[in-house]
């Protein structure tokens, strides 16, 4: 049978529409998620399919929905709500830090706030410092909120669905690129092929794009892709490069990391998140923590210099890490 | 239309529990404090702020709820706890910090939530009015006739929350309830150099839905507003909002020196304290003698002690526990 190939953007919406028939808990809400379908597509067809009190909009008060969202969790509900662009998060930054990831905690276990938030990350489209952020490292360090970023429409939905199931808060961050959406610059991975049927993939499992033995790359969302790219390039240069798809943040696969280097004794960290105090240093430290004594070279990081992402395209590209810098940087590790 | 003595009673026991539940706490919290300060001092740690004089706002209100209504309550909140029917020998094993406590010593007194109650609260001004909307919105996704209810300082009544939240929970026509205990005090600033509105009530106005000023020293006044504010959202009608003019006779917190507070404001406040008030009114009509009076404060003060009791004799958490149910 052949298999059907959509866009990420589909694939979540799917994903969700299948958790809306199944369990009628669920919901959706946020700004333009209704008859828009969402500003990236991740609520198409919803609207049409469920009506207006299972997808709602909301006026712009990220504090005020993305509250309710925490409220109506409490009271047995299993909300999606929709936190237009990462940067936004800004405006409802209480909600996310003091109470959707602690109240489960601070009531000893009592509650549960099954909330889903996603939002959109990720820049390479000159919308500069407040809608290319990626931040998911902000939220991975607040304990009590699961991070997941899939770069797949096949694991977009798996997890999408294993996020709506969740009984703990889980932040869903989709990168604007791999949406699949038409005024973006369209790379090929953003369509493939996803079944039917609902499925899910357990969270804190990483996935090996690519085997490798001279380096691993780690990575999440559009620089998985990068990597891929330079590992491409870097094969017929006889370098040999294994890239590690995180797919969630929290839980974090650190066997997969550790086992990785074990057998490659290279490590590049490749982020479009800024570069200290985030998922690259944390991968870093892991590895030093666990296999320091594999390592045959320094670890390397890749990620944007601690700058907000610039406007123009050659300072947003100057920031954001490419495919070359990936394969420079590998290089520079095997020489 | 007449209230029974049974409520009337009730009612009078619900604000002398929660008036003798916090004088005994604010006694063991400063056992711990002298003779020099120590914030993190045993047996009652942490900041510590005291719900007295108040007291007729929770009761009011909270007697129109069952226990499966939702209440966000604030940081000042062991009142609207114990209005909503709460036990204290958790509430006070959860000040102490004990494994018994509410949330076995992981929430402590800002932090204090009771599932079994639908009873939230926290230690972010304002953050609960949203919780409460939600959890309205719930009720009405589920076809229930729960009403949710957010208290609130009047501070809170300034940040963005409130706003989003009212005009949110008045699109949707959500069965939620805000009151604003209006103490005078954000703390330390008076609401005359925050609000430029004389009272919150009068915002309800910007969202479409009713808004009321009621005197919050006064159990019946809070009793009668709250009874049709909640009627309204249980009918489906939609969301309200209550300010209630009361008065904290103690500081913020425990150790707040009041340098803010004008010389003889507390004396003319305390005339309208209304436990002994409430407890004149209903002697003088009939509703009690002085000795069934006097019954209930013993009865109320043998509950305060047993829950002093149970607290101090409880365990402390294994240190591990702390490491639990960031996830669950």
């Amino acid at each position: 049978m052949a298999e059907r190939i959509i866009s990420m953007y589909e694939a979540i919406a799917e994903a969700i529409a299948q958790e809306m028939e199944r369990d009628p808990r669920v919901f959706v809400m946020g700004e333009d998620v209704g008859f828009y379908g969402g500003i990236f597509g991740a609520t198409t067809g919803l609207w049409k399919k469920f009506g207006d009190e299972r997808v709602r909009d909301t006026p712009i008060s990220e504090m005020g929905f993305v509250g309710a969202a925490v409220g109506a969790a409490l009271e047995g509900m299993r909300p999606i709500v929709e936190v237009m662009f990462v940067d936004f998060t800004g405006a409802c930054f209480d909600q996310i830090l003091n109470h959707m990831s602690k109240i489960q905690y601070m009531s000893g276990g009592q509650l549960k706030v099954p909330v889903v938030l996603m939002t959109a990350i990720g820049g390479g489209y000159n919308d500069a410092a407040q809608h290319s952020q990626c931040l998911y490292g902000l939220f991975a360090h607040l304990p009590g909120l699961k991070i997941v970023i899939p770069s797949t429409p096949y694991d977009a939905k798996g997890l999408m669905i294993q996020a709506i199931r969740d009984d703990n808060p889980v932040m869903y961050f989709f990168h604007k690129g791999l949406m699949g959406l038409p005024w973006m610059t369209i790379i090929e991975a953003t369509w493939a092929p996803v079944p039917e049927e609902p499925y899910t993939i357990p969270f804190g499992v990483a996935d090996i794009k690519r085997e490798g033995k001279d380096v691993t790359v780690v990575a999440v969302a559009m620089m998985v892709h990068r990597a891929l790219e330079a590992a491409q390039k870097l094969e017929k240069e006889g370098i040999s490069v294994e890239v590690i798809d995180l797919r969630t943040l929290v839980p974090l696969d650190r066997e997969a990391i550790i086992n990785s280097v074990k057998k490659t004794h290279r490590l590049l960290v490749v982020d479009e998140d800024y570069l200290s105090y985030g998922m690259s240093g944390e991968i870093v430290a892991i590895v030093a923590e666990n296999a320091l004594e594999y390592l045959d070279a320094p670890p390397k990081r890749l990620a944007v210099p601690d700058v907000p992402i610039p406007y123009s395209n050659t300072l947003e590209d100057f920031v954001i890490p490419s495919a070359d810098r990936i394969a420079e940087a590998i290089k520079e590790l095997v020489s | 239309m007449p209230v029974e003595r049974e409520k009337l009673v009730e009612l009078y026991r619900t604000m002398l529990k929660i008036r003798l539940f916090e004088e005994r706490v604010a006694e063991i919290y400063w056992e711990g404090k002298s003779p020099v300060f120590n914030i993190a001092a045993d047996p009652i740690p942490g900041e510590m702020h005291l719900y007295i004089g108040e007291e007729a706002v929770a009761t009011g209100v909270c007697a129109h709820l069952r226990p499966d209504d939702m209440v966000a309550g604030t940081h000042r909140s062991h009142g609207h706890y114990i209005a909503k029917g709460g036990d204290l020998k958790k509430l006070m094993a959860e000040l102490f910090g004990k494994k018994t406590g509410l949330c076995q010593g992981k929430g402590g007194h800002m932090h204090l939530f009771d599932a079994g109650l639908h009873f939230g609260c926290g230690g972010i001004i304002g953050a609960g009015i949203p919780h409460a909307v939600g959890a309205a919105l719930a009720f009405k996704m589920q076809g229930k006739d729960n009403v949710a209810v957010s208290f609130i300082g009047d501070g809170a009544a300034n940040i963005g929350a409130f706003h989003e939240s009212l005009n949110l929970a008045a699109i949707w026509k959500l069965p939620v309830v805000i009151v604003v205990e209006d103490n005078l005090y954000a703390i330390s600033v008076p609401k005359s150099k925050s609000t430029a509105v004389k009272s919150n009530a009068e915002r309800a106005a910007a969202y479409g839905i009713p808004g009321v000023l009621v005197d919050g020293m006064d159990v019946m006044a809070v009793y009668e507003a709250a009874g049709e504010a909640i009627a309204r959202a249980r009918r489906g009608e939609g969301p309200s909002l209550i300010e209630c003019l009361c008065y904290r006779y103690r500081g913020h917190f425990e150790g707040d020196p009041q340098l803010y507070k004008p010389e003889g404001e507390e004396e003319e406040w305390r005339k309208k304290d209304p436990i002994p008030n409430f407890r004149a009114k209903l002697i003088r009509e009939g509703i009690l003698t002085e000795e069934e009076a006097n019954k209930i404060q013993e009865e109320v003060a043998a509950l305060v002690a047993e829950a002093e009791k149970f607290a101090r004799e409880s365990p402390w958490p294994e240190p591990e526990e702390a490491l639990k149910h960031v996830f669950l």
